[in-house]
C-alpha cells in the first residue's frame, strides 16, 4: 500500500466514524439549545437505536421498517427521560441537572443489560455487496451509506428549524424562553420535542454504525463522549460546529491511531477535549455563551 | 463534638467487630469518605462537579505504589510525593477552566479522567496494564506493621477524622464563607470583592489531594492495584455518594461514601447489575432530597424547631 492511499484509507475510516461523532454532537446541541442542559444519556440513545435495529431485523422484520421503528421507539424514550427525569428538576442547580442525566444513562445502560445482556451482537449492512476500491482505499458500502444518511439528516435538520412551524419555534424557544413563551409557544411541548429529535438522531447514528462495529449494551458510553468531544471542540450550541467538530474529531482521532498509538486511540479524542477547552474553550465555530450547564 | 462521636464509634467498631471481611468493608468506607468529603466541598461549596475524581484516586494509588515497589522509597516519602503531583495536575486542570463561566470543569475532569484510564491499562511498562501492580508494601508506624484490616482501620478511621475537622474548618473559615456567597451569587459575591475563580481552584485542588491520599491508603492496604477501580463508573459513585450524603455538610461525604459502599459490596454478586440500582438511587435523591440526606435531616431539625417557636404563649404564661 502507497504512503498515500494509507493517508486516504485513515481519512476515510475518520470520515467514517466522524460521521457517528457528527450525529451525536447534533443530539447534544439540540438539547443543550432548547434547556441548558449536558444530556449525558445522549450516547446511550444511540445504543438503544442499534440494539432494538438488532432485535427488530432478527425477527426478521425488513431493513427500512426496523429502523423507522427502531428510530421512533427510542424518541419515545427520549420523551420519557424527558417527563421522568428532568421536568421534576428543571430550574434546580446545574449541578443537579447533570448528575440526573448521569442517572438516566446509568438506568437507560443497565435496562439494555438486562433485556440484551453483555454480548457483541452483529447487524448484517444495509446493503449485500463486496467493497469499492478508491485510490487504493477500501470503501465498505455502508460507509456509503452513513455518509449518504448523515447528509440527509444534516439537510433534513435544517430544512426543519428553518422552515417548519415546530421547528421556527423551537428555534425561537432556544433563543429567548419567555419572549417565546409569550408569543404563544408551548415551551414544555418544545423542550419534549427536542429530547424526542435528539433521542432519533442518536438512535439513526447507532443503527447506521452497528453494521460496522457492532451492537452491545455498553457501546453507548464512548460513543456518547466522544460526539459530546466533537459538540465541545465544534462549539456548543452550534450545529455546523458539531458537524464540524464530529468530522475533524473522526480524522484526528483515525490518524493518530494510525501513525502514533492504536492502544492510546480512545484517548485522543480526550486529549482534543482537553486542548479545545485550555486554548479556545468557545470551540471553532462557537459564541460564548455558554453559562450553566 | 461529632468527630469524637465517629472516633469513639471507630474504637468500637475496632475493637468488637470480629469479623475481618466487615472491618475490610469499613477500611473501604473510610478510603471512599476521604474522597467523597473532598467531592463535597468542591460540589457543595464551590458548586462544581468533577466528573473524574477516580482519575486522581488512581493518580495518588500508582504514584505510590511505582515509587514504593520500583523505586524502593518509603511509603511515608511517597505520601507527600503522591498528593504534590495529583494537586499540580489538578492545578493545570482547573487553572484554565474554573475562570470561565459554566461548567467546563465538569467537562475537563471527564476528558482527563478517560486519559488516565487509559494510560494506566496502556502504559504496560510503569503501570503494568491490566495486571497492574503487586507487592507494594504495608505501611508501618513506630515500627508496627499495619497489615491486618483492624490494625489498618485504626489510622483509616483517624485519617477521617483528620480530614472531616479539617474540611469541617475550611467550611466555617473565611474561604468558606465566601465560597457559599460564590454559589449564592457570582456576581454578588466578585463585587464583595471574592476572588471566585482563586477560592474554586483552592478547593478544587484540595479535594484532589485528599484523592490522592484516599489512592495512597488504597495502594497500601490492598497492595495490589489495577486501572479498574479508578474507572469512569467509579467517578460517578463517588458523585452518587456526595449526592446522597448532601454536599451542604461535609458529613454528607462520609454518610454517602458509607452508603454507597455497603450497597456496592452488597450487590457485589449480581455482577454489573449493581449500576441499575447507582442510577436509580442517584434520580430518585436528586428528585426527591434534592439536597441529599444531611439536607433532609437538617430541614427535619428546622422544622421541628418552628412548630415550637409557632406555639404562642397564652397569657397566663407569660405573666
Amino acid at each position: 500500500m502507497s504512503q498515500f492511499s494509507q493517508v486516504f484509507q485513515f481519512i476515510i475510516s475518520g470520515l467514517i466514524s466522524g460521521s457517528i461523532y457528527a450525529i451525536v454532537a447534533l443530539g447534544f446541541t439540540i438539547i443543550y439549545n432548547a434547556t441548558g442542559i449536558i444530556n449525558f444519556a445522549q450516547g446511550e440513545f444511540v445504543m438503544l437505536g442499534a440494539m432494538m435495529m438488532v432485535t427488530l431485523t432478527a425477527v426478521s422484520l425488513p431493513v427500512p421498517i426496523a429502523f423507522i421503528v427502531a428510530v421512533l421507539a427510542t424518541a419515545l424514550i427520549g420523551c420519557l427521560v424527558e417527563r421522568l427525569a428532568i421536568r421534576p428538576v428543571r430550574g434546580g442547580s446545574p449541578v443537579a441537572l447533570v448528575t440526573i442525566t448521569v442517572g438516566a444513562s446509568i438506568v437507560l445502560r443497565g435496562a439494555a443489560l438486562l433485556v440484551w445482556g453483555t454480548d457483541y451482537q452483529p447487524l448484517a449492512p444495509f446493503t449485500d455487496r463486496p467493497p469499492f476500491f478508491i485510490g487504493g482505499a477500501v470503501l465498505l458500502p455502508q460507509g456509503l451509506w452513513i455518509f449518504a444518511i448523515t447528509m440527509l439528516l444534516v439537510i433534513l435538520l435544517k430544512a426543519f428549524y428553518h422552515y417548519s412551524l415546530p421547528g421556527k419555534a423551537m428555534r425561537a424557544t432556544a433563543a429567548n424562553r419567555q419572549a417565546a413563551q409569550l408569543v404563544g409557544i408551548n415551551v414544555d411541548r418544545m423542550v419534549l420535542g427536542s429530547f424526542a429529535l435528539s433521542a432519533g438522531l442518536g438512535a439513526v447514528a447507532g443503527i447506521i454504525i452497528a453494521p460496522i462495529n457492532g451492537a452491545a449494551y455498553d457501546m453507548g458510553m464512548m460513543l456518547g463522549l466522544k460526539g459530546f468531544s466533537a459538540a465541545i471542540l465544534g462549539g456548543l450550541g452550534s450545529s455546523a460546529g458539531g458537524i464540524l467538530g464530529g468530522l475533524s474529531l473522526g480524522v484526528v482521532e483515525s490518524l493518530g491511531a494510525g501513525y502514533i498509538s492504536s492502544a492510546y486511540k480512545d484517548a485522543i479524542a480526550f486529549v482534543v477535549l482537553l486542548l479545545i477547552l485550555f486554548i479556545k474553550p468557545a470551540g471553532l465555530l462557537g459564541r460564548q455563551k455558554n453559562e450553566g450547564l | 463534638m461529632g468527630i469524637v462521636a465517629l472516633l469513639i464509634a471507630s474504637g468500637l467498631v475496632a475493637l468488637l467487630v470480629k469479623n475481618a471481611y466487615y472491618i475490610s468493608i469499613f477500611n473501604f468506607i473510610a478510603i471512599h469518605s476521604l474522597i467523597a468529603i473532598g467531592l463535597c466541598l468542591l460540589m457543595g461549596y464551590a458548586g462544581q462537579i468533577s466528573l473524574g475524581h477516580a482519575a486522581f484516586y488512581g493518580l495518588g494509588a500508582y504514584t505510590t505504589a511505582i515509587l514504593t515497589t520500583k523505586l524502593g522509597w518509603s511509603p511515608w516519602l511517597a505520601l507527600p510525593a503522591a498528593i504534590l503531583l495529583t494537586c499540580v495536575i489538578a492545578y493545570m486542570i482547573g487553572r484554565p477552566t474554573l475562570h470561565l463561566r459554566g461548567h467546563y470543569l465538569a467537562m475537563a475532569t471527564l476528558g482527563f479522567g478517560m486519559i488516565v484510564y487509559i494510560v494506566m491499562k496502556e502504559w504496560l511498562s510503569l503501570t503494568g496494564g491490566n495486571s497492574g501492580l503487586s507487592s507494594i508494601p504495608a505501611l508501618s508506624i513506630a515500627g508496627i506493621a499495619l497489615d491486618t484490616d483492624r490494625r489498618f482501620f485504626c489510622l483509616a478511621s483517624l485519617a477521617v477524622a483528620g480530614t472531616l475537622l479539617f474540611s469541617a474548618n475550611i467550611a466555617d473559615s473565611r474561604a468558606g464563607r465566601a465560597l457559599r456567597a460564590v454559589h449564592g451569587s457570582e456576581v454578588a459575591a466578585a463585587t464583595s470583592g471574592v476572588d471566585i475563580a482563586g477560592y474554586k481552584l483552592k478547593v478544587f485542588v484540595l479535594s484532589a489531594g485528599f484523592a490522592a491520599a484516599a489512592g495512597f491508603l488504597y495502594s497500601h492496604y490492598v497492595k495490589f492495584i489495577s486501572p479498574q477501580p479508578f474507572d469512569f463508573k467509579f467517578s460517578i459513585e463517588l458523585v452518587v455518594m456526595v449526592v446522597l450524603g448532601g454536599a451542604g455538610s461535609v458529613w454528607g461525604g462520609l454518610i454517602g461514601a458509607g452508603l454507597v459502599t455497603v450497597l456496592g459490596e452488597a450487590l457485589r454478586n449480581f455482577g454489573n447489575y449493581d449500576i441499575i440500582a447507582f442510577g436509580a438511587i442517584l434520580m430518585l435523591v436528586i428528585i426527591f432530597l434534592p439536597n441529599g440526606l444531611t439536607g433532609w435531616m437538617q430541614h427535619f431539625r428546622y422544622l421541628r424547631r418552628s412548630r415550637r417557636l409557632a406555639v404562642t404563649p397564652s397569657i397566663e404564661e407569660l405573666k
